[in-house]
């Protein structure tokens, strides 16, 4: 039956969902906008990431709010190096290997993770778990209202970052003009590798807000990379505004197609969104791009 | 011809294997071999000859082995003859992708993303709708004969893959000496010059997607002929994707016998692997990320290409030549 507080309920979930979907998003279009490469192997590094916080919170006992500066500065690490170590050195200039190349990376760590963790799915137990605050006639849970407090944050600082230091300018410089960039002095092979590090730090700040409220298994990026995919491709290629309305916009569409479709075929409706942007209006909704 | 000849001196070799041993180890690592071989020729034929990367070739795969399974078991039709509709149904397929990607003039990563998409959208499906059998599969009834396409010695299966193997094999040797195969090529190289000489860009890509998918389709159709069983990840989950692409990227894409190298190379590498590491899960996988990783970092032309470049015949591309090196 057609009842407004689910309804209500439902929406307000799908917002707290979408704002980290947007986060996930983020990372994945200011690779986009700088390299002009897609990267296929955001959806695993992004569960790498969420095994890193599990592991931080069943070893350590590190809670995953708190383990944000650790994850942050080693995905961080992580992406710097892939893309100066690997995805650089294979490109040879060309598109396509990039491409190839981040697909088999996202192949090698997803199967690393299966030999290693087996596939079972893990969740974490937090003492703030099953908190849920209402609002309104809705209750919501602690652990998203605090992701979608943190991925709105998070987005904000990158932002920041890239509208008033000198490294977002440089970034900003190489996303336009590569070769003018680099007459001007700046190191463009550097510039590449800090864009993969922050998009890889997007996805460890991701993780913390996620796993309190999610769990994770050696698969569990690949049912967010063609989602972020549909916010990046639905934003427009490398807009950031986009990427933030695109994720809430998602997000919103999920829940309220998995509330009348069933949780799988709720998922359609993202795919159907993605097929439809990128034949329709491939520019996206916020892109410049002809 | 030369193609043709090299083709009919491999359908001999091959097989007579059958001939020479009935050890049902050799057997079955000649007809996966093929098999390998079929998807990695398949895909060949739209990324290697027309430059259009697809993630998703599962999409076809699936295609071919439901309707391969469905006409049977709802319909009661021969398998022989669903083997055709089942590469018709995947060609079908392959033309509303086709259209659809190109008609809105998507290529590189985009085209990739929206095959991946497909693939997605019909595996969701297949879960979604009762008469795959959802998330259950659908089983394919033991009925060992001939007729049945199900045969008593694993030496009907290799015969029967090397045919449509070598069926792929003609359709590559076609796309290297015909005109059809030129434009497709001329489109690769560069889209805009080849509009510039009239070529029709739009339909010479989709008939190569449609070839391609009718292709992958009699792949998923065999897959379900030895296995008897599909469901939704087996059909349209991205591990056969994967297989066709690594396969035919690691023999050398464009060309007639790379996906064939390709294909053979990455299947004893596989078995090395489960020699020595035992049936770890995913350690497959792993080998061939890495495979691919280091074959686009050092070989970009494939395994096949170290052997072109000592022959004669460089591909015509001649920027791909001083990476060789």
């Amino acid at each position: 039956m057609f009842d407004l507080s689910i309804l209500f309920a439902s929406v307000l979930n799908g917002i707290t969902t979408g704002a980290v979907y947007a986060l996930i998003a983020l990372g994945l279009t200011l690779i986009y906008g700088v390299l002009h490469i897609i990267n296929f192997a955001h959806g695993a590094s992004l569960m790498v990431a969420l095994y890193g916080v599990y592991f931080l919170k069943e070893q350590l006992g590190i809670d995953p709010y708190l383990a944000l500066p650790i994850m942050v500065p080693a995905m961080f690490a992580l992406g710097y190096a892939l893309q100066r170590g690997v995805i650089n050195r294979a490109s040879h200039g060309k598109d396509e290997n990039i491409l190839l190349v981040t697909l088999g990376l996202s192949i090698i760590l997803e199967n690393l993770a299966l030999l290693f963790f087996k596939s079972d799915t893990r969740n974490i137990e937090t003492a703030y778990t099953l908190t849920t605050i209402s609002i309104g006639p809705a209750m919501i849970a602690l652990p998203k209202l605090v992701s979608f407090v943190g991925a709105l944050v998070v987005s904000a600082v990158l932002l920041a970052v890239m509208r008033y230091t000198d490294l977002g300018r440089a970034i900003r410089a190489v996303a336009k003009e590569k070769h003018g960039a680099r007459l001007m002095g700046i190191d463009v092979d550097h510039v590449y590798a800090m864009c993969f590090g922050i998009g890889l730090a997007c996805l460890g700040a991701a993780a913390c807000f996620l796993l309190p409220a999610y769990y994770v298994n050696p698969l569990v990026g690949s049912g967010f990379v063609l989602v972020a995919f549909t916010i990046v491709v639905l934003g427009g290629m490398g807009s950031f505004v986009g990427a933030l309305v695109g994720g809430l916009l998602i997000g919103v569409v999920e829940s309220i197609g998995g509330l009348y479709l069933g949780e799988s075929l709720g998922q359609v409706g993202i795919f159907a969104i993605f097929i439809a942007v990128l034949l329709l209006r491939p520019q996206g909704l916020f892109g410049a791009r002809a | 011809m030369k193609d043709l000849r090299a083709i009919a001196v491999f359908v001999l070799l091959v097989g007579s294997i059958p001939f020479v041993t009935d050890s049902g180890v050799v057997l079955n690592f000649v007809m996966m071999a093929l098999y390998a071989c079929l998807l990695a020729q398949a895909w060949n034929v739209l990324g290697g000859f027309g430059g259009q990367f697809s993630f998703g070739h599962a999409l076809f795969f699936g295609t071919g082995a439901y309707v391969q399974v469905m006409a049977q078991v709802h319909a009661g039709w021969n398998p022989w003859l669903t083997l055709v509709l089942a590469m018709g149904v995947s060609a079908l397929v392959g033309l509303f992708v086709g259209t659809l990607s190109f008609r809105y003039g998507l290529k590189g990563s985009y085209f990739a993303l929206v095959t991946l998409a497909f693939a997605e959208v019909f595996r969701i499906a297949a879960l979604s709708v009762p008469f795959t059998g959802a998330g259950v599969g659908l089983m394919l009834p033991l009925r060992e004969s001939v007729s049945n396409m199900q045969f008593a010695s694993r030496a009907g299966y290799v015969w029967l893959i090397l045919g449509l193997v070598t069926l792929a094999l003609c359709v590559t040797a076609w796309l290297r000496h015909s005109r059809f195969g030129a434009y497709l090529q001329a489109v690769r190289d560069n889209e805009d010059a080849a509009r510039a000489i009239g070529v029709n860009p739009f339909m010479v890509k989709l008939w190569a997607t449609v070839l391609s998918g009718a292709l992958m389709g009699a792949g998923g159709a065999f897959y379900v002929q030895v296995f008897q069983y599909i469901d939704p990840g087996l059909a349209f989950g991205p591990h056969t994707s994967v297989e066709a692409l690594v396969g035919a990227i690691v023999g050398g894409m464009g060309t007639l016998w790379g996906p064939v190298v390709g294909a053979l190379a990455l299947h004893v590498l596989a078995d090395v692997t489960r020699n020595l590491f035992g049936q770890l899960p995913g350690i497959n996988m792993v080998v061939y990320g890495c495979v691919l990783v280091l074959i686009v970092m050092f070989l970009p032309r494939g395994v096949g290409g170290i052997g072109q470049s000592w022959f004669k015949r460089a591909k015509p591309s001649a920027s791909n030549k001083q990476e060789d090196a």
